[in-house]
């Protein structure tokens, strides 16, 4: 961790439990965590770990039971449903393994989507992410016309779109070929310090892990 | 606003991808709305021509003075009460031939006549024309329509009387006739009587009614609702009850629809959610999404509903004329409150079919709505729930059977027993695959069991409006097979003479009467003639009956007392329409007295008798005894008893000699089949409303196949892969929608013959008065159960087809998404 750089993120005594069969079952007991802006963080540790159930937490999708979220500055604690749905749609990029396209609309729609919500759509960058992240021949076809790759391109470009402070991937290559994992990889690491922006990518690869700035593992609901 | 903008846009898009999602949402809704509005455009226009019936001059909405006696009074009494301070006007109503038609001849004053009164010509040179000679007839366009003639043309009644010059008045009911009352004085041979007199608004002092008339007269306050209203209330009820059955037929497909698009659009509104639209945000614009498809499918529906008004409104008119004699005209006209109550209703219904599906991706988080397994377990809680709900709504149904007593608690058994049946389907079909499943051997059959389980929370909303459709279908069916079957037979007793005459005045019957007593070919004369007075408040028709063995062998009574006849002969005996003893609570034995011009008249009642058809209250007395208490009525009326071979040369010869055309001479037979007809058009109305409901159920299942058909490539692609044909796929696809609809018409059929009684028992009675005897039509039964399956089959044909016929690669992309 770069300790002169300005805290994006910090998790502190982080804990979360589910109900299952009637037990309860602790996945995060006491997770901390910190990523310094446009820090690029590996997040790798085995299935069940509680790596994805982090990132949920991280994102405002999720409640957790107990400790802090710090993002930018604010506590995400005290912030209502409607308080992290905006900090989703203004402040983070969000990429998952299973691309999350919306079905319906084309490729040049998906990848301007957040950026329209958010009212940030900037054409000009929006055409170089896709020119970057090479989607400019695909821009009218539909989610089901590509391949995972492709796919996983339109998520991250619309993911970057917004121009986030932080983007969070979950296994955003686990869906991929080796060769197109890497491919895939770089272009998310050279955007993401193009527009400054930190990362925090779930993955089982370590491989794929040491092309990022730092790697912590999550092991038994707490960070190694 | 541009954010809820691109949200909406995102939604529409999913609905641009999939159209035949789209189809069933507008199918539905369009369905729901148009058989809605359609029957809401019926009542509209029948309302309104009794409004104008109403109207005209002195119905029940002005307060009137009649006739203590029931009959026409003096004209003296009408000066004493004007100069005693009293705002009246005199009107003179009795029945007028022109050309063999019978019309109602209103004779009025303008002059004095209440503005509140209505229809009042206006002051000025109209006023003159209409009372300085020749004066005016006024009569509505359909009126005139109806005889042929054109404005200005004099025409002679049956009379031969003339009548002054046409004139139209739009705002006229049909079959009505307006001309001064000294016209009509004339016309109707009863100078210086009048029928009533309208009261108008005082404006000054007056004194009291018995001071000035003593206790001839009494003062009839106005009411809301007319006669004619009250009579079809029972007939309009029923159009509303099928109107808002077939909405909620619609509503079920609509909810279908709504409820798998959120199933399938459950990705996108994660997807939504994660990209930071707030669930307030979604949700507000899933609702803009569905008032907005709501107001669309609203005008279209009402397009559609108009349509089908304007194929009913024949039948609906005729009916109403048959049974009520209320004239509706033939061409529709619509008021802006329809219009804008048809968009209410589609936004309304919308929003029901919808709640459950907003409610559920209201509560359910982000993280558990993308998984569409959370939706499946929620469906089976809603499955029980349903289940709960069933049980207390047919606790409702009982409680409403067992305290209530009106024809209003009549349909809300009825509902409850459909609304229970409904919720309870699901989990009894349910039980019943659990119950196959537990019993299978071998993995096919086992698998088959299975997935028609995991089916069914998808097409469960269809099989109810299935099971909905067919068992209103076999419930009306049982209804109206009873009735017709009741109906001939009653028919054949009740229409006693062989010919039926009706002479256009007393001196022309008598003419006739002598003729016949001349021919051999004549078995029996048989005068009748009926008066109308007032029994309990209300109007009471005293039919009478000649005293003839005709009518001791074939009158049909439902009871009577011992010489049931011979006393009814002696004149102080009577028998009560079977409407009257029950809205009156009459009973053999029981004395009732009725006003007459001479006074109370006290009879007995000895007996009870069957009156389809006739929404009026009605006795029946000796024939003799009716003349000697109501000396005034007309005796044109005259049935013949004769030989049969004889009937259409005496029919001949009675036209020849008197001039009589077809609406005063009838022979049995075309009574009969004139009878039927009106019959069978009022049943046609419902007919066709039955196949409405029964069409939109089966599209109802269609498009769930439809919707379905997509879903399902993934359970069916692991199947395909280890070596089962798409042919086959296909077979076993469409046994298992046959067998699901099999179970659920199966399950119609004793809820229709429940249905059938509950018409037959509560809603027949409280409605018309008259109870039928219940019958069970197994070879209807047996039809309507082929037409369900035929409907289902032809449903779940499209989808197999498409199955049937699916390449491979569509299959394969199954597992290749699994990556």
């Amino acid at each position: 961790m770069a300790r002169d750089k300005e805290i994006m993120l910090s998790v502190r005594n982080l804990t979360k439990a589910y109900s299952a069969a009637g037990e309860r079952v602790s996945v995060l007991r006491g997770v901390n965590l910190i990523v310094a802006a446009g820090e690029r963080v590996a997040l790798t540790g085995e299935s069940g770990s509680g790596k994805s159930t982090l990132l949920h937490l991280i994102a405002g999708l999720d409640r957790a039971d107990g400790g802090e979220i710090d993002f930018a500055g604010t506590s995400t604690a005290g912030l209502s449903e409607a308080g992290l749905a905006a900090l989703r749609r203004d402040r983070l990029g969000l990429v998952f393994q299973q691309f999350n396209l919306i079905p319906s609309l084309n490729v040049r729609d998906n990848l301007a989507f957040q950026s329209r919500i958010a009212g940030r759509h900037d054409v000009a960058w929006q055409a170089e992410l896709a020119q970057r992240l090479g989607l400019t021949p695909l821009l009218d076809r539909y989610p089901e016309q590509l391949s995972g790759g492709q796919q996983q391109r339109v998520a991250i470009g619309r993911a970057l779109a917004v121009k986030p402070l932080l983007l969070l991937a979950d296994e955003p290559t686990g869906n991929l070929d080796e060769t197109t994992a890497d491919g895939v990889m770089a272009l998310t690491r050279d955007l993401v310090a193009q527009t400054g922006c930190g990362l925090l990518m779930v993955t089982h690869s370590n491989r794929l892990a040491a092309m990022l700035d730092r790697h912590v593992n999550l092991t038994a609901g707490l960070i190694a | 606003m541009t954010r809820t903008l691109w949200v909406l846009a995102v939604l529409f898009s999913h609905w641009r991808r999939h159209p035949m999602q789209f189809a069933t949402l507008a199918i539905g809704l369009v369905s729901a709305v148009a058989l809605w509005s359609g029957v809401q455009a019926l009542n509209q226009q029948a309302r309104a021509s009794y409004d104008r019936a109403a109207a005209a001059f002195g119905g029940v909405r002005t307060a009137t003075l009649v006739s203590t006696n029931g009959g026409t009074f003096p004209q003296q009494l009408f000066v004493a009460l004007r100069r005693a301070g009293w705002p009246v006007s005199p009107v003179l109503e009795g029945r007028i031939q022109v050309d063999g038609r019978s019309f109602r001849l209103l004779g009025i004053d303008p002059v004095t006549l209440p503005t509140e009164a209505g229809d009042r010509p206006p002051i000025g040179g109209e006023l003159q024309g209409f009372v300085l000679p020749p004066g005016q007839t006024r009569l509505a366009p359909e009126t005139m329509a109806e005889l042929g003639a054109s404005e200005g043309a004099s025409l002679e009644a049956s009379n031969d009387m003339k009548l002054p010059p046409l004139r139209l008045a739009a705002q006229l009911a049909p079959g009505v006739m307006v001309v001064d009352i000294g016209v009509a004085q004339r016309l109707l041979k009863m100078p210086n009587q009048v029928s009533r007199l309208l009261v108008g608004k005082s404006k000054g002092p007056r004194a009291s009614l018995d001071k000035v008339v003593g206790d001839r007269l009494r003062l009839v306050k106005p009411t809301a609702e007319t006669d004619l209203e009250r009579l079809t209330d029972s007939f309009h009820l029923n159009l509303t009850a099928f109107g808002l059955l077939s909405f909620f037929v619609g509503l079920f497909i609509v909810n279908s629809a709504i409820g798998l698009a959120f199933e399938q659009r459950l990705p996108i509104l994660r997807t939504l959610r994660a990209c930071g639209v707030s669930s307030r945000q979604l949700n507000t614009v899933l609702l803009l999404e569905l008032v907005f498809f709501a107001l669309i499918a609203g005008l279209v529906g009402m397009a559609v509903g108009y349509l089908i008004a304007a194929a009913l409104l024949p039948d609906v008119a005729a009916s109403l004329r048959g049974l009520y004699g209320a004239q509706i005209p033939g061409q529709l006209s619509l008021s802006p409150q329809w219009w804008l109550a048809g968009l209410l209703i589609s936004v309304l219904g919308a929003l029901l079919a919808a709640t459950a599906s907003l409610l559920k991706a209201g509560r359910l988080s982000v993280l558990a709505s993308a998984q569409p397994q959370a939706w499946r377990q929620e469906q089976r809680r809603w499955v029980m729930l349903q289940g709960i709900a069933a049980l207390a709504v047919f606790a409702t149904a009982f409680g409403f059977l067992w305290f209530g007593d009106s024809l209003l608690a009549g349909f809300a058994v009825l509902a409850a027993i459909l609304l229970g049946a409904a919720l309870a389907l699901p989990l009894l079909l349910e039980l019943v695959l659990a119950a196959g499943e537990y019993q299978a051997r071998g993995a096919l059959a086992a698998w088959f069991w299975a997935d028609s389980r995991q089916q069914l929370s998808g097409l469960s909303l269809a099989l109810m409006a299935l099971l909905l459709a067919l068992s209103v279908n076999v419930g009306v069916g049982t209804m109206v097979e009873s009735f017709s079957r009741t109906f001939v037979n009653w028919l054949d007793a009740r229409l006693a003479a062989d010919i039926y005459i009706n002479a256009a005045d007393d001196a022309q019957a008598k003419a006739i009467t002598a003729w016949l007593r001349e021919r051999r070919d004549v078995i029996a004369i048989l005068p009748g003639g009926r008066a109308e007075t007032q029994f309990a408040g209300a109007p009471l028709e005293i039919f009478g009956l000649p005293d003839n063995a005709t009518y001791r062998d074939r009158w049909p009574l439902l009871q009577s007392a011992d010489d049931a006849w011979t006393r009814l002969q002696k004149g102080e005996a009577a028998f009560a329409s079977e409407q009257l003893a029950r809205r009156s609570r009459l009973s053999l034995g029981d004395v009732i007295e009725v006003p007459t011009p001479h006074g109370g008249w006290t009879i007995r009642i000895v007996g009870i008798y069957a009156d389809y058809g006739n929404p009026k209250a009605q006795i029946a007395v000796n024939f003799d005894a009716l003349a000697g208490h109501f000396p005034d009525i007309p005796r044109t009326r005259i049935g013949l008893r004769a030989n049969q071979a004889a009937v259409p040369r005496l029919m001949s010869d009675l036209r020849e000699k008197f001039g009589l055309d077809d609406h005063s001479l009838i022979d049995q037979a075309t009574l009969k089949a004139e009878s039927k007809r009106i019959f069978n058009r009022t049943f046609s109305v419902t007919a066709a409303l039955n196949a409405f409901t029964l069409a939109v159920a089966g599209i109802a299942l269609l498009t769930s196949l439809l919707t379905l058909g997509n879903s399902r490539l993934p359970q069916l692609a692991p199947l395909w892969a280890i070596g089962i044909t798409r042919r086959k796929l296909a077979a076993i696809e469409l046994l298992k929608t046959m067998s699901v609809a099999l179970l659920t018409a199966l399950l119609a059929l004793p809820l229709g013959l429940l249905v059938a009684w509950c018409l037959i028992a509560i809603v027949n009675v409280k409605a018309f008065g008259w109870q039928l005897p219940f019958h069970v039509f197994p070879l209807q039964l047996a039809e309507l159960l082929a037409v369900a399956m035929v409907a289902s089959l032809v449903a779940a044909a499209i989808p197999v087809l498409r199955l049937a016929r699916l390449q491979p690669t569509a299959l394969i992309k199954v597992f290749a998404d699994e990556r």
